[in-house]
């Protein structure tokens, strides 16, 4: 069974063909452009890229950077963008180009783990070793005063002698 | 030397040997002249395939480390060009290996200067800190049997061409 449209036209099947043709074409038309307004919305920004990249000849934040090899790093970041591409994906293009030095952040893995692990690493013993000298001194607190201490104040002797500096300075 | 004391000592070794690796390993290479070149497999430019300084050995190869941002790299173009036509007749090529730059740019410089001999490109920067390089422009001279046998950190002119690349190779003449 063949497809008709379901109007009527007064031109004949000529033009009910040709219209039908122009309704594909429109069609499509409209569903291109759809598709290239949808590629070409920005999904991030030029700062929000630049801020988190490197400039590899610079050794500094792209943001930072203005080498020449900056400026076409720039370029293509911004060329990127206007083409609609995610965050992750200029990076990974960037990669892709200038190597993995172009990230800020190191990656986690090899010799760049220790970035992430060796503050953890600190962490963990500096808190061990708190809790080793919390205990330390708890139970140093808990032993009784040596002869001739107080636990409420400096012995007789000592607190003779703090009064008279005290009073030699005027304090 | 107390517990405590040889806990201290033991994490400051750590720290200490945890730098000098970290250095160690993303530091540049000193090489020198009578050194093997520093060689890998790389992409062709514009490609397609992939090649490296080694597939040139038993020429004499000039090799040219070069950027499309940099200024020198486009004055230097040209005399490495007419360098290549002169001296392929007489076993010696170019070999231009583009750094730290992304491709279309690089491809756009070639086009622009109108470069003919063999390039590759290295993407990040193992290849830079294998020549122990500085910056770009940078050239080397790699004997027949892949030796260092020039190394010249910058731009290079016919004077420098003339007096230092050319003696070489017609030394074998």
């Amino acid at each position: 069974m063949r497809f008709r449209w379901s109007f009527a036209t007064p031109y004949g099947d000529k033009a009910h063909r040709s219209g039908r043709w122009a309704a594909l074409g429109v069609a499509l038309v409209l569903g291109l452009s759809a598709a290239a307004a949808g590629a070409a919305t920005p999904k991030t920004t030029v700062n929000a890229i630049e801020g988190e990249v490197m400039c590899p000849v610079c050794g500094t934040l792209l943001e930072l950077a203005e080498s020449p090899q900056a400026q076409r790093e720039k370029v293509f970041v911004a060329k990127l963008v206007a083409e609609g591409r995610g965050k992750q994906q200029v990076k990974d293009a960037l990669v892709a180009q200038y190597g993995p030095e172009v990230l800020a952040l190191p990656k986690a893995s090899g010799f760049d783990l220790s970035a992430y692990l060796v503050p953890i690493v600190a962490l963990l013993i500096a808190i061990v070793a708190l809790a080793f000298s919390v205990v330390r001194w708890r139970r140093a607190g808990d032993s009784p005063a040596p002869p001739g201490t107080s636990r409420d104040g400096p012995a007789d002797e000592d607190a003779a002698r703090l009064e008279a500096d005290l009073k030699r300075y005027d304090l | 030397m107390s517990t405590r004391t040889f806990l201290a000592v033991l994490g400051v070794l750590a720290v200490v040997g945890l730098l000098t690796y970290g250095l160690l390993s993303k530091g540049t290479t000193k090489i020198s002249v009578g050194d093997p070149v520093p060689d890998k497999v790389l992409p062709r430019l514009p490609g397609p395939g992939r090649a490296s300084i080694a597939d040139y050995r038993g020429h004499w190869v000039l090799v040219n480390l070069w950027a499309s941002w940099c200024g020198p790299c486009g004055e230097e173009a040209p005399l490495l060009e007419r360098f290549y036509r002169r001296e392929r007749r007489h076993n010696a090529t170019v070999l231009g290996i583009n750094v730290q730059d992304n491709r279309d740019d690089a491809v756009a410089f070639l086009r622009k200067h109108g470069t003919t001999f063999p390039e590759l490109r290295s993407i990040g920067d193992e290849r830079t800190a294998a020549f122990g390089s500085n910056g770009v422009p940078e050239n080397f001279l790699v004997d027949p049997k892949g030796r260092l046998a020039v190394i010249w950190r910058g731009e290079v002119d016919e004077r420098i061409l003339r007096e230092q690349f050319l003696p070489p190779i017609e030394g074998q003449r």
